[in-house]
C-alpha cells in the first residue's frame, strides 16, 4: 500500500515557480507576510525531499491517524444509483472525523521543523479546526482557531472539541461571520505574529506554496483510492467525485488520476437553495476570476469585485472561493464541476444514513448526493459495470444537530436556540420539521 | 489637472516641496463613503485644508485583511451604505478639481475587476484610466507585489501609460532582494510599513520603523513615506525625523467618528509634527 509521504514526491502537473496553475494561483497578499511563505515554500521542499520527515509522515499517518483508509462497497447505496456501483473512500474513518487530518499533521510537523511554537488556522464545520486542535496538543504548540461566530453556533460540537483539546476558539464577528470572516482575521493575526507563528491553511487554497503543498499532504487519499479500486476490482473507476468548498478533498482524490484519461473527474460545489437564487456558494458553477485571501481563482463577487455572501447548509462549504488548481481544471475541462443543493446533499444525507449506517458530514452529502446524478447518465452511457469513487470526506457527528432540525426527527425545544437551517418557502416562512426520515 | 504633468510627476512635487520647507510631507488616510460618500469629501477636504500634502482616499472592500478593527469598522459602515468603486474615483475627482492631490488605496481585487459590466472591458488598464482622467495620481496596493503586477495584469505597464504611480509597500520582514526589486517597481513614493501588523494607532512608532527606511535607501531615491501605528503630532515629528512622508490613517477614521472639526484638530497637529513644530502633549 502506498503511504501518505507518496504524495510529496512530485507530479507532472505541477505549478510554476511562483505557484501559477495557468493564470490561476500566485500571490495575491501582503508584502509583509511574503518572507513567511517563502520560508513555508523553502521548509517544504527540504522536508519532501528528506527521509527522517517522511518517515515522521508515515508513522503519524498510519498509527495516529490510522491509514490507509478502507474503500467501502455501497451495495444498498448504489440500488440507488440507477445501478451505478458506488465504492466510498472513507475519510470519515480517520482520527477527528475527516480528511483533514491527512494535511494538518503534515503542517504541524513543517511548524516544528521550522521552530515556530504557535499554530493558528481558520474553520467553517470546524473539522479543520479540530485537526488542528488535535495536532497542537499532540506536538506540544500552542493553538488558536478562528471561526466566524455563525458557524461557532451551528458547528458548537467541534467548538467545545477544540477547547478539549487545548485550542483557543476566537469567534469572528466582522463581515458575514463565516469563514471568509475566518480567514481574515487569520491573516490579520499572522501579519502580526508570524515570527514565532505558523498558519496551518486548512484548504488547498492561499498563497503559494498552500495549493500545492496541502494537495500534496491529501494526495493519499487519491494514491490509496486508486491502488485500492484496481486491487479489488481490477480496474479503474469511471469516475470520480468529491464535494468542492476551497476544494482539499476534491483535489487529493483527484489528482492521481489526472493521467487516466478515461477516468471523470467531478466537483460538487455547494448550491445551497439553488444556484439561480443566488443564495449559493458554488464559486465554479456561480463565480467568474478574482483575488481573494492569496490566490487568484473562482470567486463569488459583485461587479465591483466585493466578495458576495454565500450560503450553504453545509459550513464547510459555505465559502465564496476555491483553490486555483480547480479553477484551472475547470477551464481546460479535465475536471467539471456541478452544483448540488441543501436540499439535494441532505436527501442524499438521509440515504446513506439509512442504506449503508453511515452519518456522513453534509459536506460529504453533496457529493454522495452528485454520485446518485451521476450514476444514471454512467449506466447509460458505459453499461451496468460503471463505477464511481466518491471521496466520504468526513463524517457526520458534527451535523446531528442541523440534520435533527432539517427533519424534525426531535423535538425542537430541546435544541440549541438557532434559527432552523430549513429552506425557506415563498412566503418567508421556515419549513422544517415535517421531512421523513 | 495641470495639463502636462503626470501624475507621478506631480507627486515628485508633493515630496519635493516638502523637502524644501525641511521636513516631512504629511499624508492623510480616510475612506471614500464614509460615513457618506459627501460625508468623506467633507472629511478629505478638511484633512488637505489643516495641512496635509497629500491624501489617500481608501476604497472601500470586502475582505480588508491588512486593516485592523477602525478601518474595517468604517469600510464595514461606507459598504452597507452601498458606496461602489465609481465613487471612490468621484471623491478623488473632486478633491482634484479643487487642487487636491490624491492617490487612492485599495485592495487589488476592486482594480482586477474594475468595470467589468461595461462595454468595451475593464480591469486594471480601464482602472488606470479612469483615475488619470479624474485626477489621482497613484495607487496603493496593499495585497499586490510587483511580483503579481508585471504579469498577466499588466499593472505596471497600464499605471505606467497613464503616467499614474504604482506605490507598493515594504515590510521589515522584506529580504533586502525583495526591497531592491519592490523599489524598482514603485513610483511616486515608497510605502514602508513600520511594524508587522495591521493598521491602527499605536502607543509607540515601532523602532523597526527606522532601520527599514535606511535599508530602503539603500536601494533607492524614492521618497519614503511610514505608516502604520502614527497616531498624534509627536510620533508624527519622530518619523518625520527619519522619512519622508508621515502616513496617518486609523488615528483620522477614529478622528472623523467625531466630526469635522475633530479631523481639523488631529490635522493641524499632524502638520505641525511634520514640521517639527509639535511642542508635546
Amino acid at each position: 500500500m502506498t503511504s501518505a509521504s507518496s504524495g510529496l514526491a512530485g507530479t507532472t502537473h505541477e505549478p510554476d515557480e511562483a505557484g501559477h496553475f495557468g493564470p490561476y494561483g500566485g500571490r495575491y497578499m501582503p508584502e509583509a507576510l511574503i518572507a513567511a511563505v517563502d520560508e513555508v515554500a523553502a521548509e517544504y521542499e527540504k522536508a519532501r525531499r528528506d527521509p527522517e520527515f517522511l518517515a515522521e509522515l508515515d508513522r503519524l499517518q498510519r498509527d495516529y491517524a490510522g491509514r490507509p483508509s478502507p474503500v467501502t462497497d455501497a451495495r444498498r447505496l448504489s440500488e440507488h444509483a440507477g445501478g451505478a456501483r458506488i465504492l466510498l473512500k472513507r475519510e470519515d474513518l480517520n482520527h477527528t472525523g475527516s480528511h483533514k487530518i491527512n494535511n494538518v499533521l503534515g503542517q504541524a510537523l513543517l511548524t516544528r521543523r521550522m521552530g515556530k511554537t504557535r499554530v493558528i488556522a481558520e474553520t467553517g464545520a470546524g473539522q479543520h479546526g479540530v485537526a488542528t486542535a488535535t495536532a497542537a496538543a499532540l506536538m506540544g504548540l500552542e493553538c488558536v482557531v478562528y471561526m466566524g461566530e455563525v458557524d461557532t453556533e451551528r458547528q458548537a460540537l467541534n467548538v467545545a472539541r477544540m477547547r478539549l483539546l487545548g485550542a483557543e476558539v476566537v469567534p469572528v464577528t466582522t463581515g458575514s461571520r463565516t469563514l471568509k470572516d475566518a480567514l481574515n482575521e487569520a491573516y490579520r493575526d499572522w501579519v502580526a505574529s508570524v515570527e514565532h507563528t505558523h498558519y496551518i491553511l486548512g484548504t488547498a487554497a492561499g498563497p503559494h506554496p498552500f495549493p500545492r503543498m496541502v494537495r500534496d499532504f491529501h494526495r493519499v487519499i487519491g494514491l490509496e483510492a486508486r491502488e485500492q479500486v484496481l486491487a479489488a476490482y481490477g480496474r479503474l473507476p469511471d469516475a470520480v467525485a468529491a464535494c468542492v468548498g476551497g476544494g482539499s478533498n476534491a483535489i487529493g482524490i483527484f489528482h492521481p488520476f489526472l493521467d487516466d484519461e478515461g477516468v471523470r473527474l467531478v466537483g460538487f460545489e455547494a448550491a445551497g437553495d439553488g444556484v439561480e437564487t443566488g443564495r449559493h456558494a458554488a464559486s465554479i458553477t456561480g463565480g467568474s476570476p478574482g483575488a481573494l485571501h492569496g490566490a487568484m481563482s473562482y470567486l463569488l463577487q459583485d461587479e465591483d469585485g466585493q466578495t458576495l455572501e454565500t450560503h450553504s447548509i453545509s459550513a464547510g462549504l459555505d465559502y465564496p472561493g476555491v483553490g486555483p488548481e480547480h479553477a484551472f481544471l475547470a477551464d481546460s475541462g479535465r475536471a467539471t464541476y456541478e452544483p448540488v443543493t441543501d436540499a439535494e446533499a441532505m436527501e442524499a444525507f438521509r440515504l446513506l444514513c439509512r442504506t449503508e449506517g453511515i452519518i456522513p458530514a453534509i459536506e460529504s452529502a453533496h457529493a454522495i448526493a452528485g454520485a446518485l446524478r451521476l450514476g444514471p447518465q454512467l449506466v447509460a452511457e458505459l453499461g451496468p459495470d460503471a463505477t464511481i469513487l466518491v471521496n466520504l470526506s468526513g463524517r457526520g457527528d458534527k451535523d446531528v444537530d442541523t440534520a435533527a432540525r432539517w427533519f424534525g426527527v426531535v423535538d425542537p425545544e430541546s435544541l440549541p436556540t438557532e434559527p432552523p437551517p430549513g429552506p425557506v418557502d415563498a412566503d418567508g416562512a421556515v419549513a422544517s420539521g415535517e421531512r421523513e426520515l | 489637472m495641470t495639463a502636462s504633468l503626470t501624475g507621478v510627476d506631480r507627486l515628485g512635487e508633493v515630496f519635493a516641496a516638502a523637502k524644501a520647507e525641511d521636513r516631512a510631507a504629511l499624508i492623510g488616510y480616510l475612506p471614500a463613503g464614509y460615513p457618506t460618500v459627501k460625508g468623506s469629501l467633507g472629511l478629505l477636504t478638511q484633512v488637505l485644508d489643516a495641512g496635509a500634502d497629500l491624501v489617500e482616499v481608501g476604497l472601500p472592500y470586502s475582505d480588508p485583511v491588512l486593516d485592523g478593527p477602525v478601518v474595517q469598522h468604517a469600510v464595514e459602515t461606507a459598504l452597507r451604505a452601498g458606496v461602489r468603486v465609481r465613487d471612490t474615483l468621484g471623491v478623488v475627482e473632486q478633491l482634484a478639481a479643487r487642487g487636491g492631490r490624491a492617490v487612492v488605496m485599495t485592495y487589488w481585487n476592486p482594480v482586477l475587476r474594475y468595470g467589468s459590466g461595461r462595454e468595451g472591458g475593464g480591469g486594471p488598464a480601464a482602472f488606470a484610466r479612469d483615475l488619470a482622467n479624474a485626477g489621482g495620481l497613484g495607487v496603493i496596493t496593499p495585497d499586490l507585489v510587483p511580483d503579481e503586477a508585471s504579469g498577466p495584469t499588466g499593472w505596471l505597464a497600464a499605471a505606467d501609460r497613464e503616467g499614474i504611480a504604482p506605490i507598493f509597500l515594504v515590510a521589515p520582514s522584506s529580504t533586502d532582494e525583495r526591497i531592491a526589486a519592490t523599489t524598482a517597481a514603485t513610483r511616486g513614493f515608497l510605502y514602508a510599513a513600520s511594524t508587522m501588523g495591521v493598521t491602527g494607532a499605536r502607543d509607540a512608532v515601532s523602532g523597526t520603523a527606522s532601520t527599514l527606511v535606511a535599508r530602503a535607501r539603500a536601494h533607492t531615491d524614492l521618497p519614503i513615506g511610514v505608516g502604520l501605528g502614527v497616531r498624534n503630532g509627536a510620533q508624527a515629528g519622530e518619523v518625520a525625523g527619519f522619512a519622508d512622508g508621515v502616513i496617518v490613517g486609523s488615528a483620522l477614521v477614529s478622528a472623523a467618528e467625531h466630526g469635522r472639526a475633530a479631523v481639523a484638530r488631529l490635522t493641524t497637529e499632524l502638520a505641525a509634527g511634520v514640521r517639527g513644530q509639535h511642542t508635546g502633549r
